[in-house]
């Protein structure tokens, strides 16, 4: 269950998400995508490659980056951006592990404003 | 002070002689470069196979903006020079630019022939020189119409070649009765219209151009007899012209082409002229070649050595079109003093042609197989007599001597000056010598020391054949390409070094083979996880998250996120029952789009992924299992309704297919495979351009391989012909396993049968009893954990967490 305690909405636990992978959490017509690396580090983006709104969540997770399952842009988890000779950027969303708990910021992170 | 040295032209010529002068005098000039193309030099060869997608421009450029810039070099890139004085010793450009010069190069190539029919001019009518045309009908292609090429030599085939590959409808008009007349006899230019049109081309030869058709742009192209073709796109390859006209302006001897003596010096001193432009001893050249020696000619000259002079050298004609085999050489005309060897092989379509004069070799055309070009060129500079092996010259430099047929020991018999790249005339010696004194493992570094095969690349066999020779088992040609940025070993190697030290876990094989990033990427991955199933099937626990989301959720994935479900239908055969199921299913989920695929079963687009498990329950109820048309595993097996039902039929070819494929299904391959069958030889089911197919006779079953109908088109190799279905099964089985066993990921079966040689699959498969059969246990063996529905196991809670969000945050986040 997703309660939301100050600014932090609890999504789930890091188990729920399978290493190099990602779930999806729906909040109204967005879809956020959380990922975990093979380190358990987690991120968040929306749910949209910049190139053709691709669903990253069902991309190649490797290193800190995830390759977007339709055209191959690799997108950086931890700022959104494209790497490469690609440009665009993704929204990235804070995100704060409590135990195992992963909270989420609904506000974008700084870089996608910058 | 420096000397100014001024060129008006940035084209291969004096790219290469600017190399050369600033080894041979650096620091001695001062150089400033006009070019009316606004870019830097490029390989102008390659222009086709960046028409037909296989290179991109980037790929081809020779000196990138850097290389000017550490050079100290100007380079005016969009100005044409209008005028040369030479009492001032200045040039002026369009753009009003003024350069004044101590040694001027003129270097403005060729400018193509336009026939001045009427309707020349229209918009769509196009000329084939360098990128600007290359762009231009990339754009035309893009409404895949019909083109028209006007002119059937090298470059008119190349871009018709490119054309088709765009997927355009293309017809070459060639005035003369044959193609590439100047460089093919008669016989080599049937062969070669043949392939073509065999590619979907058509050819017309006698064909004369009256008008070019249309209002306002063009709609089509009207011969001299009144046939109209149809075209939105003429390119018109009709020949070059010298680009002389600025130097006949200034008052310099021209000709044909600009004069020059054999020091590349035309009839003013402080000016010289090289490249497609330039006349020498009466000759004007159009293959870069010889335009590379007099580059080479004109350096020694401009930094003070008075010596270099150019002799004329004939150059071989080849053909950058993939799959079309031709090289042409010298003099080829019949005559009284002359005799002549041929060898024709209608099945292998190989025809080779030697003119001899004197007992001396004056010309060569080979089509179909031409590996012995660089011998008989050899044979033909040298002034070889051939009389003492005439019986077996046209076979070849292996039939010499001891009978030998290794290609390699055909390279290795070549003298230290033969000729192997054509293009940069560099010889065996000298890439040899590169190759120790260097210490260069890799085919890239000797493109880099000494330029063999990096122009138009059609002598790459020979050089790597050299680096073999030359470093022996250290040389690897699979270095030459890592498998991604995370290793530096090529596919070959990591398969082999799976194997060899047990490693059969992804860690395992990133940490023993030193893999340099964490955790791989999205190219390495799969293909490791791939290697892994093949080589270790009861003991390799695949690793989805190193699988493509198409194969991780076992549906394809489409461009809004949505998946497409394609149910088996073994061998195309269905009943009423299963598609009374698959119409219950679209109605149950409102499925948009139902569609029968090119593979002989119904595609249901555009569901949703929360919905897959409860849609693969329902076919599954119905007895459908996944069609796997989302993995690179087998695919489907087209059958045609064979003796069941055709007056034709000659076996039961659709019972053979559905026994194929129930027997494979499941199997992981490198690259995706696919069969067909067909009850005779008129062929139906289409098996001559699949993966492996099957052409069933009265006396038993023809095997095919190696075809391809997809980026590639290319017809079927035949494996052998079989009597019984239980050997065909064998046989398909066997041949799949081998491919599964050596195949590159991603590499589909007639990439892999070429690069290790039909023959050797033959040997394998159908002359070796024994390994055919080991084959085909181990197969068996790993169908053992493959034949799982992959639909029914995710119907049954298999990785659930793939079809369902973590959270839905909507209800809360509005409280
Ligand atoms: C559905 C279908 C088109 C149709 O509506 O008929 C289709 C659809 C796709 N093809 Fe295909 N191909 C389909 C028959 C073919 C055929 C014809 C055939 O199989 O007889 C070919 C030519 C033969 C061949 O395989 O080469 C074909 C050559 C390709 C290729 C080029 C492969 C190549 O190496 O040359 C690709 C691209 C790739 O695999 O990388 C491709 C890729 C695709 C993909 C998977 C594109 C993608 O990556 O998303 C499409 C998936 C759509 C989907 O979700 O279903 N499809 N595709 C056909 C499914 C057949 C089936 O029942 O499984
Ligand atoms: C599609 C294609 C395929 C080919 N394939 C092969 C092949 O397989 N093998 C082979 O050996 N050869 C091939 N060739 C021929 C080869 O590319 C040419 O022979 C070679 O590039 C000519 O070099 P160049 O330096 O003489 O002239 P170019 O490369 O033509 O350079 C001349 C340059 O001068 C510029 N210029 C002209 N006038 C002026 C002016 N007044 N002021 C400033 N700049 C000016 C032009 O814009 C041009 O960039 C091919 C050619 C084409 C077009
Ligand atoms: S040809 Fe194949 S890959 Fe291309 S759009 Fe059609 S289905 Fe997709
Ligand atoms: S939509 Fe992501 S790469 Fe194209």
């Amino acid at each position: 269950m997703s309660a939301i305690a100050g600014n932090w909405v609890a999504v789930g636990t890091v188990d729920d998400i399978p290493r190099r992978g990602a779930r999806c959490v729906k909040n109204g017509d967005m879809t956020i995508a959380i990922f975990r690396t093979a380190d358990d580090r987690i991120f968040a983006l929306e749910d949209k490659c910049p190139h053709r709104n691709g669903p990253l969540s069902q991309g190649i997770v490797h290193d800190g980056c995830v390759t977007c399952p339709l055209h191959n842009w690799v997108i950086s988890l931890e700022t959104g951006q494209a790497q490469g000779a690609d440009e665009g950027a993704t929204a990235a969303f804070p995100v704060r592990i409590d135990g195992s708990q992963i909270l989420l910021a609904l506000t974008p992170a700084a870089e996608k404003a910058a | 002070m420096k000397e100014k040295l001024v060129i008006i032209g940035n084209g291969m010529a004096p790219g290469r002689m600017l190399e050369r002068l600033f080894e041979a005098a650096p620091g001695r000039y001062d150089v400033t470069i006009f070019n009316a193309e606004p870019r830097v030099n490029y390989d102008r060869i390659m222009l086709s196979p960046v028409l037909s997608g296989e290179k991109s421009f980037e790929e081809i450029v020779i000196h990138g903006d850097g290389w000017y810039i550490d050079n100290g070099i100007t380079l005016y890139k969009g100005h044409k020079i209008t005028g040369i004085d030479r009492a001032a010793k200045t040039v002026t450009s369009d753009k009003g630019e003024i350069a004044s010069y101590d040694k001027l190069v003129i270097a403005t190539g060729s400018n193509p022939f336009i026939i001045p029919v009427p309707g020349h001019d229209m918009p769509g009518v196009l000329t084939y020189r360098d990128l600007d045309d290359v762009n231009a009908m990339l754009l035309a292609a893009q409404s895949r119409d019909k083109a028209v090429v006007i002119g059937g030599g090298l470059l008119g085939l190349e871009a018709a070649a490119g054309l088709s590959e765009r997927g355009m409808e293309v017809t070459v008009l060639h005035i003369m009765p044959t193609l590439m007349e100047r460089q093919l006899d008669p016989a080599a230019g049937y062969l070669l219209q043949r392939a073509l049109e065999e590619r979907g081309i058509n050819v017309m030869c006698k064909a004369n151009t009256k008008a070019i058709l249309g209002d306002g742009k063009v709609e089509g192209v009207e011969l001299a007899d009144g046939t109209v073709i149809p075209a939105s796109l003429v390119v018109m390859a009709v020949g070059i012209r010298p680009n002389a006209q600025l130097a006949s302006d200034a008052g310099l001897t021209v000709n044909r082409g600009i004069v020059v003596d054999a020091g590349m010096r035309t009839s003013d001193a402080d000016i010289f002229s090289l490249g497609e432009c330039a006349e020498v001893d009466g000759q004007v050249y159009g293959l870069v070649a010889p335009l590379y020696k007099m580059a080479e000619v004109a350096a020694s000259r401009l930094s003070g050595d008075e010596t270099a002079r150019f002799e004329h050298m004939d150059t071989p004609t080849k053909l950058k079109v993939t799959g079309i085999d031709l090289y042409s050489l010298g003099d080829f005309a019949e005559g009284d003093d002359r005799e002549e060897i041929v060898l024709r092989d209608a099945a292998a379509g190989v025809y080779k042609r030697v003119v001899l004069k004197d007992n001396r070799i004056v010309g060569t055309v080979l089509y179909g197989e031409t590996a012995d070009g660089a011998w008989f060129n050899d044979l033909k500079r040298k002034q070889t007599d051939i009389s003492e092996m005439r019986e077996t010259l046209i076979f070849g430099q292996a039939y010499q001597g001891g009978g030998q047929l290794d290609p390699m020991a055909a390279v290795a018999a070549l003298p230290d000056d033969a000729e192997i790249c054509g293009c940069n005339g560099v010889c065996k010696g000298k890439i040899t010598n590169a190759i120790t004194a260097n210490g260069l493992t890799s085919l890239d570094g000797v493109r880099a020391h000494t330029k063999a095969s990096a122009s138009c690349g059609t002598c790459t066999g020979l050089v790597e054949q050299l680096l073999s020779l030359t470093l022996g088992d250290a040389y690897n040609p699979a270095a030459v390409t890592p498998m991604c940025g995370c290793t530096d070993l090529g596919h070959d190697d990591v398969r082999r070094l799976i194997k060899a030290k047990g490693l059969k876990t992804i860690p395992a094989v990133m940490q023993e083979l030193e893999w340099k990033t964490s955790c791989g990427c999205a190219k390495c991955r799969p293909a490791l996880n791939y290697y892994l199933v093949a080589d270790w099937p009861d003991e390799y626990a695949d690793d989805y998250q190193s699988r493509f989301i198409n194969e991780r959720v076992h549906a394809n994935i489409q461009k809004d996120g949505t998946y497409s479900v394609v149910p088996r239908m073994w061998g195309g055969v269905t009943s009423s029952k299963e598609l009374r199921a698959i119409a219950d299913v679209v109605d149950k989920f409102a499925i948009p789009t139902v569609k029968v695929t090119g593979g002989q079963r119904i595609d249901m687009l555009g569901i949703r992924k929360e919905d897959l498990p409860a849609v693969w329950a329902d076919l599954g109820e119905a007895g459908f299992v996944s069609g796997h048309a989302y993995a690179k595993g087998l695919r489907t097996v087209k059958t045609c309704v064979g003796s069941d039902w055709c007056r034709f039929g000659t076996q039961d070819s659709t019972g053979l297919g559905i026994r194929i494929e129930k027997f494979m299904w499941g199997s992981w391959t490198p690259a995706k495979v696919k069969m067909a069958v067909s009850g005779c030889p008129r062929n139906c089911a289409e098996a001559t351009c699949k993966d492996v197919g099957i052409i069933c006779v009265d006396s038993g079953f023809e095997i095919h391989f190696a075809g391809a109908a997809g980026l590639d088109i290319k017809g079927t190799e035949v494996l052998g012909h079989v009597k019984t279905e239980d050997e065909a099964l064998e046989h398909v089985v066997a041949l799949v396993q081998m491919y599964r066993e050596q195949g590159r990921y991603l590499e589909r079966i007639y990439k892999w049968a070429k690069r290790i040689g039909y023959d050797e699959v033959r040997r394998q498969i159908m002359d070796d009893a024994e390994k055919r059969k080991s084959y085909y246990d181990r197969f068996v063996f790993s169908q053992k954990f493959a034949q799982v529905d992959p639909w029914s196991e995710r119907v049954s809670g298999k990785d659930k967490h793939e079809f369902k969000p973590m959270a839905t945050l909507s209800l809360e986040a509005a409280e």
